[in-house]
C-alpha cells in the first residue's frame, strides 16, 4: 500500500513541477529532503528519548499495575465475553496500558497476544468476535498520555511550546476513542438482534 | 488552556520519578534503558521517514499542495475543514511515518505555534495508524473478515479530525 502512496507521490510531483514550471526547485528539493529528515531524526531524538526514559521508569515502579487495575472496569463493560482474570483479558489490559505509556515496543507484542489468547477462546474463526473488534478499534485510536512523536517534531520546528497541544490531544482522541467505542457496541448490539 | 500543557509536563514527571524514587527502583538506569528503546525505534523508523521526506518534499516544491488546496478548498470551507490540513488527513490512518512527514512539512511551512501548526500536531497526536494497527493485530491470528472493525475505526478518526479542528478554534 504505501509502495503505491510512494510511487504516486513522486509522479505527481514531478508532472506537477512541470505544469507549474517549477522543475529547479523539485529538482533541489530531493537532497534537500534527504538531508531535512535526517536533521529532523536527530533534533527528534532527545525529546524522544526523553518520553521513553520517563515511561519505563513508570513501568518498572509498578505504574502499569495501577493503570491496569483502573482500566479492568472499563474493559469489563467493554468485552463482557471476556473472563476478568483470564490470559486473554490481561494481555488486553497490558497492550493498552502499554499504549497509555507510549511504550510502543512492549504494546504490539502484547496486542499480539492479546489478540492469539482471544481468538483460542472464540467461536468464531475466521471471523472475529465482539472482543477482538473493540479491542482492535481502541487500538487503531489513540489512547497515548503524551504525543511524543508530534512533541518532538514541533520541538525540531522550533515551537516556543511543543506542549501547548496536550489539552486538546487529550479531548480530541478521548472524542474519537468515545465515537469509535459506541459504534463498535451499536453494530455489536444490532447484529447480535440480527442472529436471534 | 495552554497554559494547562505547560504544567502538565513537569507534573507528570515529578509523579513519575517521585513514584520510581518511593518504590526505590534504580531511577537512572530504567531511564537510560527506556532512553535506549527510543533511539532503537527511532533508527527503525528512519529509512521510512527519510523516503517519506524526500517524497512530501518534493510535493511541496513541485506546487501540488497548493494546487490541492486550492482546489478543495470549497468543499473544506463548506464542512469547515483547513484544506492545507486535508493531505495529513488523508495519509494519517494509511502510513505513520508518512504523516509525520507531512506534519512536519505542515509546520515548517505555517509555523508550529499558527492555528494550522497547531492543529495539525492535535491531528497526528491524537489519532494512530488506523490500518497498521488492523493488518498487524488480525494478520496475526490469520483474520481476512474484519467485520465492522474498519467503518468504525475511521468514523473514530474522522471525529478526531473535526475535534482537533474545533478544539484548537475554540480555545485558541
Amino acid at each position: 500500500m504505501l509502495g503505491y502512496i510512494w510511487f504516486f507521490m513522486i509522479i505527481v510531483s514531478i508532472v506537477c513541477s512541470v505544469v507549474t514550471g517549477r522543475t529547479d526547485t523539485l529538482t533541489s528539493s530531493v537532497t534537500e529532503g534527504a538531508d531535512k529528515a535526517v536533521r529532523l531524526l536527530i533534533s527528534m531524538a532527545g525529546v524522544m528519548c526523553l518520553w521513553t526514559g520517563m515511561m519505563k521508569i513508570a513501568d518498572k515502579s509498578g505504574a502499569t499495575k495501577i493503570i491496569s487495575k483502573m482500566l479492568s472496569p472499563i474493559l469489563r463493560f467493554l468485552m463482557p465475553d471476556l473472563q476478568p482474570e483470564s490470559p486473554a483479558m490481561q494481555a488486553v489490559s497490558a497492550n493498552i496500558t502499554a499504549n497509555i505509556l507510549g511504550l510502543g515496543n512492549a504494546a504490539t507484542p502484547l496486542g499480539i497476544k492479546a489478540m492469539q489468547e482471544m481468538q483460542r477462546s472464540s467461536r468464531l474463526k475466521d471471523r472475529p468476535d465482539p472482543s477482538m473488534i473493540m479491542f482492535v478499534v481502541i487500538n487503531t485510536a489513540s489512547v497515548q498520555l503524551i504525543p511524543a512523536t508530534a512533541a518532538a517534531l514541533r520541538q525540531a520546528a522550533g515551537s516556543s511550546d511543543p506542549y501547548s497541544i496536550l489539552p486538546f490531544v487529550w479531548m480530541t482522541s478521548a472524542a474519537a476513542l468515545i465515537v469509535g467505542i459506541i459504534l463498535t457496541k451499536l453494530c455489536s448490539s444490532a447484529r447480535r438482534y440480527k442472529i436471534g | 488552556m495552554d497554559k494547562l500543557g505547560i504544567y502538565a509536563v513537569p507534573a507528570i514527571i515529578a509523579a513519575i520519578v517521585v513514584f520510581g524514587a518511593v518504590k526505590r527502583i534504580d531511577l537512572f538506569e530504567a531511564f537510560r534503558e527506556g532512553a535506549k528503546e527510543g533511539i532503537s525505534s527511532l533508527i527503525s523508523i528512519a529509512p521510512s521517514l527519510i523516503g517519506l521526506v524526500i517524497a512530501v518534499n518534493m510535493l511541496s516544491a513541485s506546487g501540488f499542495f497548493d494546487i490541492a488546496a486550492a482546489l478543495l478548498s470549497p468543499v473544506c470551507n463548506a464542512i469547515g475543514f483547513p484544506a492545507e490540513l486535508l493531505p495529513l488527513g488523508l495519509i494519517r490512518p494509511v502510513s505513520g511515518s508518512g504523516s509525520f512527514a507531512v506534519l512536519s512539512s505542515v509546520l515548517e511551512k505555517y509555523g508550529p505555534d499558527s492555528i494550522i501548526g497547531k492543529t495539525a500536531s492535535v491531528m497526528a497526536g491524537s489519532t494512530e495508524t488506523t490500518f497498521y494497527a488492523v493488518a498487524v493485530y488480525y494478520g496475526s491470528v490469520g483474520i481476512r473478515k474484519t467485520r465492522w472493525t474498519i467503518p468504525c475505526a475511521l468514523a473514530a478518526d474522522l471525529t478526531g479530525m473535526l475535534f482537533a479542528v474545533w478544539t484548537v478554534r475554540l480555545f485558541s
